[in-house]
């Protein structure tokens, strides 16, 4: 039991200090029926570290790991190269086991950190004010929804049809037992969005607008008559930015007009983890918005000496002092994560962002054009970062991705996954490119396509 | 080490006052202790600490029009200044592995190293969520192994394992009990809550859009059953109680409480916070339990993080299965993991919908499971009895000076609860909690739960040795009896933490969130 420090003769000790002949007298207000005599049966006893270590490790050898093979899968979770210091950051035990910072005297790394990167987050989208992070992109989502329904006093949110579709699905949830009106629609396969469409879907009852940039299908285009739509009807625009490496090369959301710009960070510092923990972004246009927003915000002040420090602050927003009044139920943010997403943000810089995006797109341009010509496959998308649409001539791409991983490519994520049931989307498959993509996995790519593709004819 | 001073210092050493007053230094450090600037007041536009291809500004583009013109304002650093200032900052934090840090309802336990190695492993951390389902084997097979765990410690047919934290968890049993209401046209509007719940339970209930009613605590702090039974009706959805609950003590009337909820026709909802006091020792399914949340953070050891991120499974009874969200793990009978995600018509069942993009918290699932077969079934049983050993051991050690009210109920949980009725006029749980900084610890939980005045919440965890429990008990006497003598001097601490006290109520005055130059 190594991670148990007592000793028999300190429970002892302890026992008698307490009076108490046992320690199952401590458990005398569990009912009797309910008590456990013995260690729950039908599992395993414990186990030394290098057991452990045995069993976990034939776990995750099943798994075919990303960096093993030619890799072009996006749709909301992205590849990059994630700096050795990054890691080493984040391990050190202060940031580590340390807890929320309610104690601010002993938690200035934890806020000065998470105050910085407040700041990256907020410059990255064009936005006045950021806050300490949330769960994830997708719930970012819908507490923008929320937040808009609350700003507006309205309850009818615009989906764009090209909305990450889980992400579409988690607002939907929520909205359906908060009793708001969700308008969602299916993305259009051509080869830009149809603003106009989502414009015309906007009407005085709407709270807010939500467009992904760039789209599930990997289009970018410029939002600003969107914004300006939504504002003359007195609605919101909520962005929807679930790669940030993008806005090292585009232009913000909040140039374009956005209001409330939301995202998922997980692709600087966090890496792929299967979906978790990842990193919710979420920032305001306009600083008159800030005490609507949900979640933890770390502010500036001074100590008694007259010290420049850090604080939670405005948490009368929020479920510990509101209770049934609070903006979210939220409790948390992701800190540790938040922490690799800045420090990877510290290493890059302003030129070394610009960078990676300038690569990761060259690298995409170069897959997009070696893969269309591929014979039956064209490219749908006329702009994109580092994220396109392959139309793959009739070919059902989830068969195509299911045979690509048995060659060992892992080639994309096929639309007709993430949009089951529909027949127009049935063949199209989403291609991510980073830096981490090489030349010859892009050939590799395009060969192993074209073959699979003759094979299922 | 929690230990002894054994540095032959002793307090009455110092002059009165005190030596960190020494002289002035030029640079404002002292030492070890070391003032760090912010980042945008040392980095810079073009310093970058990763090596990559310069821009080629005439490379052809497919941006659409839209590239950026605008400078994005972000600095770099290379990575020795990055790596000294996060090293810098980190020395202004407190944690684990600096010391005790008994912050009751938190289970600030050790956060063992093995768990990290395994969550670092590329099979775990370098898979992507929507890899065909052929690729990604071992990762479906940890969740349905971790599920299988929970259900077992908890007694529980059914977990939902996609909510990402504590409050994720409760809403995501909160909205299965209302789908379960729901799908059979019962209209039910009212979610019971006890006065002394977690803010949480009140937010995550009016977030699903029930209304909030109060349950009142008895004298000895458990809930008011007979007030409970009194307030049920056909307008109850659900109670949420928390068990053992924020006082430190065991609902010993839980299962009369959930027969009653369900003869009213309401599900009960337990906050499973504070699971650490009874992992392996009680299976809340027999108590009646319909959903319940794990923080997979606090009972199972994965690290806080300084603020997350956290993880929170929800078990939930046969009643509640059905609805759970998606996607979910399952196992076919030729040994093949598979997921039921939306387009499973047939499979998925009346599931209330989705709470998240992809499949939870995996880097906290592989930390998890290891740190549960590190344990075993034998370990998480010592794991209850020693974190409630220790929580009682420390109120029998402070009740003679510190108010404990509900001392007289009989033995705590995993924590110990105090309140401030014996202080000097003018002192406060507060500067008691400053105090403790002082010497060196992380303050309890205090003004929490608010059922008792000044409220100090002790959560020792099992991970403490017998000395580092002494040398706390030692310390939090010694400035409990600064507090019942009036020690004027403890409403200025802390003295010695890299800030004084911090001016909250202007920084929420004229919030400053960013920086500027």
């Amino acid at each position: 039991m190594r991670y148990l420090p007592l000793t028999d003769t300190d429970r002892a000790a302890m026992l008698e200090k307490i009076g108490a002949a046992s320690v199952d007298d401590l458990f005398v207000d569990v009912p009797e029926v309910a008590r456990l005599d013995g260690p729950i049966a039908g599992l395993p006893m414990h186990a030394s570290e290098m057991a452990v270590e045995r069993h976990m490790k034939a776990l995750a050898a099943k798994n075919l790991v990303a960096g093993d093979v030619p890799f072009f899968l996006g749709a909301g979770a992205y590849r990059h190269h994630v700096p050795a210091s990054v890691d080493t950051i984040i391990q050190r035990g202060e940031f580590l086991t340390a807890y929320t910072p309610y104690q601010p005297e002993i938690a200035q790394g934890t806020l000065q950190m998470l105050f910085e990167f407040q700041t990256q987050v907020a410059r990255l989208y064009g936005c006045a004010v950021a806050n300490a992070s949330l769960y994830d992109g997708s719930t970012a989502c819908w507490e923008a929804v929320a937040m808009a329904t609350r700003v507006t006093r309205r309850k009818r949110a615009v989906l764009s049809g090209a909305l990450h579709p889980h992400y579409a699905q988690v607002v939907k949830t929520m909205a359906h037992f908060t009793g708001d009106e969700i308008a969602d629609a299916q993305p259009a396969i051509q080869p830009e969005p149809d603003l106009e469409g989502l414009i015309a879907r906007i009407d005085e009852d709407t709270a807010c607008v939500v467009v992904q940039y760039p789209d599930i299908l990997g289009r970018i285009s410029d939002l600003t008559p969107v914004a300006e739509a939504a504002h003359a009807k007195g609605a919101l625009l909520v962005v929807v930015n679930t790669e940030p490496v993008a806005l090292g090369a585009i232009r913000s959301p909040g140039e374009m007009g956005a209001d409330i710009v939301v995202g998922e960070g997980q692709s600087l510092g966090v890496g792929l983890q299967f979906g978790g923990p990842y990193l919710g972004l979420f920032a305001v246009r306009d600083p008159k918005h800030v005490r609507q927003m949900p979640g933890r915000l770390c502010g500036e002040t001074v100590d008694a000496e007259g010290k420049r420090g850090f604080v939670l602050t405005l948490s009368t927003r929020e479920q510990h002092i509101r209770r049934e009044k609070a903006t979210s139920n939220i409790c948390t943010n992701s800190g540790l994560c938040a922490l690799a997403f800045s420090v990877h943000m510290t290493l890059l810089g302003e030129r070394g962002l610009r960078e990676l995006a300038a690569e990761n797109h060259r690298l995409a341009c170069r897959a997009a054009d070696r893969l269309a010509q591929v014979p039956g496959v064209e490219v749908l998308n006329n702009a994109f970062f580092n994220e396109f649409t392959l139309m793959l001539g009739g070919k059902p791409a989830r068969q195509i991705v299911r045979d690509l991983a048995e060659r060992g490519v892992l080639g994309g994520v096929s639309l007709g996954r993430l949009y089951p049931g529909v027949a127009a989307l049935e063949h199209a498959l989403l291609v991510a490119v980073t830096e981490t993509t090489t030349e010859e996995d892009i050939d590799v790519l395009a060969r192993e396509l074209e073959a699979s593709i003759k094979e299922s004819a | 080490m929690n230990a002894p001073n054994t540095s032959g210092w002793k307090p009455e050493m110092t002059p009165a006052d005190g030596m960190h007053n020494g002289p002035a230094t030029t640079t404002g450090n002292r030492a070890l202790m070391l003032e760090e600037p912010l980042l945008f007041e040392i980095g810079r536009a073009d310093v970058t600490g990763v090596d990559l291809p310069a821009v080629d500004a005439d490379a052809p583009t497919r941006l659409g029009g839209l590239a950026r013109d605008e400078a994005i304002g972000l600095v770099g650093l290379t990575e020795p200044e990055t790596v000294r200032h996060y090293t810098r900052l980190s020395r202004q934090n407190y944690g684990i592995d600096l010391g005790f840090f008994p912050l009751g309802s938190c289970t600030m336990k050790h956060n063992p190293r093995l768990n990290e190695k395994i969550a670092r492993l590329p099979g775990f951390a370098d898979i992507h969520p929507l890899a065909p389902q052929n690729a990604v084997q071992g990762a479906l097979e940890v969740i349905h192994q971790l599920g299988e765990w929970l259900c077992k410690l908890t007694g529980m047919p059914a977990v939902a394992m996609s909510p990402k934290a504590g409050a994720h968890g409760e809403l995501c049993g909160i909205l299965a009990i209302r789908a379960a209401h729901e799908a059979r046209g019962d209209a039910r509007e009212v979610v019971l809550v006890p006065e002394s719940a977690h803010g949480t339970n009140p937010a995550t209930a009016a977030f699903a859009n029930y209304r909030v009613e109060d349950i009142p605590a008895t004298p000895e702090g458990r809930v008011d059953v007979a007030a409970l039974k009194a307030r049920l009706g056909p307008d109850v959805a659900a109670v949420m109680i928390t068990n053992p609950n924020t006082c430190g003590l065991f609902e010993k009337d839980f299962r009369e409480i959930a027969d009653a909820v369900h003869a009213a026709g309401g599900y009960v909802y337990c906050d499973g916070a504070n699971f650490n006091a009874i992992v392996g020792k009680v299976r809340p399914g027999d108590l009646g339990v319909d959903a319940m949340h794990i923080n997979l953070h606090k009972t199972f050891s994965t690290p806080h993080g300084g603020g997350g991120p956290g993880s929170g499974p929800v078990v939930l009874s046969e009643a509640l299965a059905p609805f759970a969200p998606l996607p979910f793990v399952r196992k076919d009978d030729g040994g093949t993991f598979y997921l039921v995600e939306e387009e499973d018509r047939e499979e998925r069942g009346p599931s209330f919908g989705r709470m998240t993009a992809f499949h939870g918290q995996m880097g906290m699932f592989t930390r998890a499971l290891t740190y549960m077969l590190s344990h075993g079934a034998d370990g998480l049983k010592q794991v209850a009895e020693d974190a409630v050993l220790n929580a009682n051991y420390i109120l029998r050690s402070m009740e003679d000076i510190l108010h404990a009210p509900f001392a007289a109920s009989g033995p705590c949980m995993h924590e110990a609860l105090f309140g401030d009725k014996d202080f000097t006029e003018g002192l406060t749980t507060l500067d008691v909690a400053k105090g403790l900084i002082d010497e060196g610890y992380h303050p309890m939980t205090v003004y929490f739960p608010l059922v008792v005045h000044g409220a100090m919440l002790v959560e020792p965890t099992e991970t403490e040795s017998k000395a580092a429990i002494d040398q706390f008990i030692t310390a939090l006497r010694a400035v409990v009896e600064r507090a019942l003598a009036g020690d004027e001097g403890l409403k200025q601490a802390p003295y010695y933490a890299p800030r004084r006290r911090l001016d909250e109520t202007a920084a929420a005055r004229k919030p400053k969130l960013t920086f500027e130059a």
